[in-house]
């Protein structure tokens, strides 16, 4: 998906590197990788390593890192939006209007990343370092031992023992209800299939008027 | 042998059977296991060494073991033990976590590629990295 994006302005100093939350590997990831052909750093983070240092708590989740390694956005939807939730969860059709402002929410993201890869620092897409800190939401207490408790699952799970990894599971997801890489990662181990399945589309709907993908904050100038 | 999950890593240590609170690792391997070092001024990782409480210097090191689960738990980190598997888990303090993202500096990590060749992030310094994260599921 970023492919595109890095032919065009890679030159101009830009480099996307994607990380994949998927714990089985590259058995659930390359396939993907492969199909995109890119030419870019595609990592694989079996672990959730970077969604805890950064505190991603979705996929797709971006970071833009300056030249100087200073976080200039911090974690925030990487172009996805909220009109899925109106897809058909059987035909996966979305409404027109719907469709349309997905596609605006996407193509405004891009058109922001090839700003910056242009202009740098310059853009009004890297924020100042105060606007950085107020967008930023470090992690609580009760986060950082979800993740922990989110790493035990896992390594209960790769020792072939799921039934003793779901407790565990389920108690990452009651201290971080807003991580959904928790709760999709843990549906997936089980069956690839259930994390897009109905259990997945019922969660969606009772967040009611909260978004699953909080909108983008986009400069006004 | 249990098993301890650290920074990122998995790694053998004792089992500890009777004591959910303690596990004792041989002083000799906390470095290799944990990244901490005792020395004389307390205990040590890279350029930060912690003071142990006075008064309270058994709970954490007798003759020639220390006490990571009561140490971790001093500094502020979950500690989890999953008794049937002899398993154990320590996070990062929430602090550790907060404070680093609040220098604004990305923290670096290293992860593989699907050919299994490693990249760290810091080496792509000098460019405007756009760090992004998908899944398969």
């Amino acid at each position: 998906m970023w492919q595109r994006l890095y032919e065009e302005v890679g030159s101009l100093g830009f480099v996307p590197i994607t990380v994949a939350f998927d714990s089985a590997g590259v058995a659930a990831a390359g396939p993907w990788i492969e199909a995109a052909k890119s030419t870019y750093p595609s990592l694989i983070d079996p672990g959730h390593l970077v969604a805890g240092l950064y505190g991603m708590v979705n996929v797709p989740i971006g970071v833009w890192i300056n030249e100087e390694g200073r976080i200039v956005r911090p974690p925030e939807s990487a172009g996805a939006s909220d009109g899925f939730r109106q897809m058909d969860s059987k035909t996966f059709k979305m409404p027109d209007a719907a469709m349309a402002v997905s596609r605006a929410a996407k193509k405004a993201y891009i058109e922001g990343l090839k700003d910056w890869a242009r202009r740098g620092d310059q853009s009004p897409w890297a924020l100042s370092e105060a606007e950085v800190l107020k967008r930023m939401q470090p992690p609580s207490g009760d986060h950082t031992l979800a993740a922990t408790n989110f790493a035990m699952g896992l390594h209960l799970f790769e020792q072939g023992n799921p039934a003793a990894a779901q407790p565990y599971f389920a108690e990452a997801q009651r201290l971080h209800p807003e991580n959904w890489s928790y709760q999709r990662q843990a549906w997936a181990l089980e069956d690839p299939a259930k994390a897009g399945g109905p259990e997945f589309w019922s969660a969606v709907k009772a967040l009611g008027d909260t978004p699953y993908y909080v909108p983008v904050e986009m400069p006004t100038s | 042998m249990a098993t301890l999950l650290i920074n990122n890593g998995s790694h053998p240590v004792p089992d500890s059977p009777t004591d959910d609170d303690a596990l004792w690792l041989d002083t000799s391997t906390l470095d290799a296991t944990t990244g901490w070092t005792l020395k004389p001024e307390g205990v040590c990782r890279d350029e930060v060494c912690v003071p142990l409480p006075h008064g309270r210097e058994s709970e954490f090191v007798n003759s020639h073991s220390f006490n990571i689960a009561a140490f971790a738990r001093y500094m502020g980190q979950p500690v989890l033990h999953d008794r049937p598997s002899q398993s154990w888990a320590i996070g990062e303090a929430a602090e550790t976590r907060a404070s680093a993202l609040r220098s604004l500096y990305a923290p670096d990590f290293t992860l593989p590629d699907m050919a299994g060749v490693e990249h760290t992030l810091s080496d792509y310094r000098g460019r405007k990295v756009f760090l992004v994260s998908w899944a398969s599921w």
